[in-house]
């Protein structure tokens, strides 16, 4: 996302802009942290991928076996499918709740306010610690609901997605919340006169106003749900079977409990393959790469 | 932390001082793993004895038995052998989930453990093959201590090609199946001794609106011990075997197909109730479920009886009864059989820089007091002098029945996913899963395990 944005930018240097801005020197620290933390791991697991390591012996060169196994392996697909599924879900639901409890923070009543500080809470709090306590809330035995809920496909997607919601919809909201405080009331009063109502006002201003808000909100989600894996680890293990075996969990499978880290790096180089080129057809198709204000003709 | 202060002064080596460089260099690095102390971190924290400060590190699973352990590595470390090999064992307890993928990262890394704890058999195979363990065959075979200090069926269970690679260091871990007596007693039921018996009492217990059995099915290891029996009473121990010697095709034996169609009934005849894939051991809700009566039976490794005795101890007391897993009609497997972990072993890295300190730590394991801490904790040793401990058991009726079975089974099977190591392990348990949780029938079971490699 970031590196389109600059690429926009420096695509048309304009000296004037050059004026106020910090010297390129500035951005060592987060280079060198990136490189060491970020662009070196990668560059590992792309090279562990072309292995076979068992994570005791030197690594051994296998060429490309570790990527045919990728697109041969049943457990892949099904994995992939999950997890467009899951992403796809965990958007909806998030994105809706989120956006809605967003517009209706924004409004600068005191109570609100106070509100908005209770819904962010559960994002505050550590995903393991949201899982375990999902977990003990969800047991078939002695929980608050005694049901085979994490037991049957359905339950335990669902739980996913619900737990997932529940921690991750707060930070959206503030997303939104922050964004539909940006719309200047003139619109809603420029509508108000022109005899729009509510629902009116909140389809033909709130919402295309908020179309960026929408992008960055959903690059985050969408990433979000590639690597989502402590509460599915928590909560399902990837079970029933292999029902909710997403594929960072298939990743964990493959590196730390089978001992396959070349396989298992492969599946992770795929995972950031799949977000980066995700995440630059989102931000391509909705045009915010070109950063053009939605205040245009303001 | 202890260790690391230590080398900033030098303090434990000598008195030779380390310069600020050496330590921020060398220290951070040891500082993630202070107290691991492999020759980079050469000091004590107990000040090391007579000064010369060798300390070797062992991980262990860190569970309610590690008390065990612990008490061992304080008595060695004060003992006389400790001395004459100049150093002293710190014991380092890894939490039970975490066990196996942190051992494996460790052992590729400085902070290898010297000596720690494993399964022996399939569960050592990577490394053994990797060249990380010290085969201890002639050090036991020249030691009449550590010789004869140990049960010869179980010292060869953890063996790879018939060479000794662990020193057995906990209970016996046999497969039981344990019932609630309470239960059993309400309903006028006996523990089967045969299938036929067994699916009766489960229709008279569904009648009665009981589970017949408890089990933490999203653990997936509870599931995995009814196949090991099953096809242990219908085939032998001999299918199994063939597979653990690496015949994938072993699979395709007639008793793997059946014992997993007997799973299938089993579960289709709600057997297990309609909610066991969700329950799990670890959390403690499968013994929950059996303690309360609310399944009347429960298929599940000695360590039972331990469980329960923290989690429902008038429970265990009184009420927790245990029986032989029954024979099934038709079937070639002796009914005296048993499938579990014959127990654990500690093994030695091969790139220790004290082996004789750890060989000592190893010689501990066959003592009277270990033996005797390993009974107080409720635990069979699998030492050879063990039978005349069983009376101070906590529950003598129990060391014995359990003492007994192991002693007069014809064949003790370890547990498959430990046979089989972690790699082919894990991917069998996913096809137990799938087995269980209805996704797939007995013979795509059978196909998929012939499948794995």
């Amino acid at each position: 996302m970031t590196v389109t944005v600059e690429k926009a930018r420096t695509g048309k240097p304009r000296t004037a802009n050059r004026a106020g801005r910090p010297h390129a020197a500035w951005a060592l620290p987060g280079v060198l942290f990136f490189t060491f933390f970020a662009v070196v791991p990668m560059a590992l697991a792309l090279y562990l991928s072309f292995t076979s390591w068992d994570g005791l012996a030197d690594p051994k060169p296998v060429g490309l076996d570790n990527w045919k196994k990728l697109l041969d392996d049943p457990r892949m697909t099904q994995s992939l499918w999950l997890t467009v599924v899951l992403t796809f879900a965990s958007w909806a639901f998030q994105t809706v709740v989120a956006l809605l409890l967003g517009v209706w923070a924004a409004g600068r009543q005191r109570n609100r306010a106070i509100l908005s500080a209770v819904f962010f809470v559960p994002f505050l709090l550590s995903s393991t610690a949201i899982a375990i306590l999902f977990y003990a809330l969800l047991d078939p035995n002695f929980g608050i609901i005694q049901k085979d809920t994490l037991g049957s496909q359905s339950g335990a997607f669902l739980a996913i997605v619900f737990v997932g919601g529940w921690q991750f919809i707060p930070f959206h909201t503030l997303i939104y919340q922050g964004g539909a405080r940006q719309i200047p009331d003139v619109l809603y009063q420029a509508a108000a006169i022109d005899g729009a109502g509510r629902y009116r006002q909140f389809f033909s201003i709130t919402l295309p106003q908020l179309r960026h808000t929408i992008t960055t909100s959903t690059v985050l989600m969408v990433v979000g749900s590639l690597t989502y894996f402590e509460t599915v680890l928590i909560l399902t293990k990837g079970g029933p079977g292999t029902d909710t075996a997403i594929l960072p969990y298939l990743m964990y499978e493959a590196g730390f409990k089978t001992y396959d880290f070349g396989y298992a790096s492969a599946i992770a180089s795929f995972l950031v393959i799949a977000a980066t080129g995700l995440s630059l057809v989102l931000v391509r198709l909705t045009g915010f790469g070109a950063m053009r204000s939605t205040r245009e003709g303001m | 932390m202890e260790s690391s202060r230590g080398q900033v002064t030098g303090g434990g080596t000598g008195g030779r001082p380390f310069s600020r460089r050496w330590f921020l260099g060398a220290g951070s690095a040891s500082l993630l793993t202070a107290g691991l102390g492999t020759g980079l971190t050469a000091c004590g924290s107990g000040g090391g004895a007579g000064g010369d400060g060798k300390t070797i590190t062992a991980f262990v699973y860190g569970d309610d038995a590690v008390k065990v352990q612990q008490a061992g590595v304080d008595r060695f470390n004060k003992s006389a052998a400790a001395k004459k090999a100049g150093g002293t064992v710190k014991l380092q307890k890894v939490p039970g989930s975490d066990y196996s993928p942190k051992l494996r990262t460790a052992m590729g890394s400085p902070s290898a453990p010297d000596v720690f704890f494993n399964w022996g058999g399939g569960s050592i195979k990577p490394y053994e093959e990797a060249g990380k363990l010290v085969d201890l065959t002639d050090i036991i075979e020249g030691d009449p201590v550590l010789k004869d200090g140990f049960l010869p069926s179980v010292l060869a269970s953890g063996d790879l090609g018939g060479r000794h690679y662990g020193i057995p260091m906990r209970g016996m871990q046999p497969v039981i199946l344990f019932y609630n007596k309470a239960v059993f007693t309400e309903h006028k039921l006996q523990p089967p001794t045969t299938w036929d018996q067994l699916l009766d009492i489960n229709a008279k217990l569904k009648k009665a609106k009981i589970t017949p059995f408890a089990l933490g099915g999203s653990d997936i290891w509870p599931e995995l011990m009814w196949l090991e029996y099953l096809v242990d009473r219908i085939g032998g121990p001999e299918v199994f075997k063939r597979i653990q010697d690496g015949d994938a095709e072993g699979w395709g034996d007639p008793a793997v197909l059946k014992a997993a169609e007997l799973v299938k009934e089993l579960i289709d005849d709600g057997a297990f109730g309609s909610k066991f894939t969700s329950v799990s051991y670890v959390n403690g809700g499968a013994p929950a479920v059996f303690a309360r009566g609310k399944a009347a039976m429960h298929l599940m490794g000695s360590w039972e009886y331990s469980t329960q005795l923290g989690k429902f101890p008038d429970f265990a007391k009184t009420n927790l009864g245990w029986a032989a897993f029954p024979t099934v009609e038709g079937g070639t497997g002796d009914v005296r059989n048993v499938v579990g972990n014959p127990t654990n072993y500690w093994s030695i890295n091969a790139r220790t820089k004290n082996k004789d300190l750890a060989v000592g730590f190893l010689k501990d394991c066959a003592s009277k007091e270990y033996a005797q801490a390993l009974i107080d904790n409720g635990d069979v040793p699998t030492t050879s002098n063990a039978a005349d401990l069983l009376a101070s058991s906590p529950n003598p009726e129990y060391a014995k029945f359990q003492y007994d079975m192991v002693e007069k089974a014809p064949a003790f099977t370890l547990s498959w996913d430990q046979a089989l190591g972690d790699g082919l392990g894990t991917k069998m348990h996913t096809e137990i899963g799938k087995l269980f949780a209805g996704q797939s029938s007995p013979s795509e079971f059978v196909t998929a395990c012939k499948g794995l490699k």
